[in-house]
């Protein structure tokens, strides 16, 4: 086999193989994220005597907490480029590119800089949720009464 | 105890279709975690989100996903007690804390660490 038609089967296995395994690493990643979420849920449950609908907004708020910190202490970046999907999917995505996006723009002011671009990144989630959010619940209150 | 199993395995698999979108489209991760909260909003019009919480527990609740069905959630839960203005009044019900708290976290952060780069 010459150079030439090894590298061509080369080139012809890479992308697939390679994304299969980005596929499998989002999977693996997410899904153990999930497990972190539920851990912390019966956790937050059981140790503080809560319903399981404030411990949720406790397991949400411990997520981003430990993302924003990841992220403002540099290497939350590499874990997203790594994990892809299995990083920005979860809440912790979230927080990551609102934070990301501060510290981006921290050197052109706290106005102007952190203030005018702190929604760069994670506006769009909250723009089309909203919309979406307001569009559907209306037609499920006009359909089905809320 | 079978939760834990399924937390993992419906947070995974919306980690995976995301990732599969990421690779063979030219979306980038704001277009795909846009849709995300679109369709968690979508599954609520027909309940059908709320049984995945059941079941899943809180792997339903760290997908992106979760973001538009707790916005729908608290809007319609409003919308029940006082009309068709809840679905404004309640819209953050739910998501408040969530929003509240990255925002407050991100800035604090920005202001207490250098960034490295």
């Amino acid at each position: 086999m010459s150079n030439e038609e090894y590298e061509a089967i080369v080139k012809k296995h890479k992308p697939t193989e390679q994304r299969i395994l980005n596929i499998v690493k989002a999977f693996v990643i997410g899904g153990i994220i999930g497990i972190i979420g539920h851990f912390l849920l019966e956790f937050y449950t059981t140790s503080l005597a809560i319903t399981s609908k404030e411990a949720s907004t406790l397991v949400i708020i411990s997520l981003i907490l430990v993302a924003s910190f990841f992220t403002a202490l540099g290497f939350f970046d590499n874990w997203i480029n790594f994990g892809r999907a299995g990083f920005f999917i979860p809440i912790t995505g979230f927080a990551h590119a609102m934070t990301s996006a501060c510290m981006e723009y921290r050197k052109e002011g706290l106005v102007t800089g952190i203030g005018s671009n702190i929604f760069k990144l994670t506006g769009t989630v909250i723009l089309y949720g909203i919309v979406s959010a307001y569009l559907f619940g209306l037609i499920r209150f006009l359909l089905f009464g809320g | 105890m079978m939760t834990y199993l399924y937390a993992f395995l419906f947070s995974g698999l919306v980690c995976a279709i995301g990732q599969v979108i990421l690779d063979n489209t030219r979306l980038t991760p704001g277009h795909i975690t846009s849709l995300f909260v679109v369709l968690g909003a979508f599954l609520d019009i027909f309940n059908i989100y709320d049984r995945i919480v059941l079941w899943a527990g809180g792997g339903a609740m760290v997908p992106i996903t979760s973001f538009g069905h707790l916005l729908i959630h608290g809007a319609l839960v409003k919308a029940r007690e006082t009309g068709i203005m809840g679905l404004a009044t309640g819209m953050f019900d739910l998501t408040a804390s969530g929003i509240t708290s990255a925002i407050i976290i991100a800035f604090f952060m920005t202001v207490i660490f250098k960034s490295k780069n």
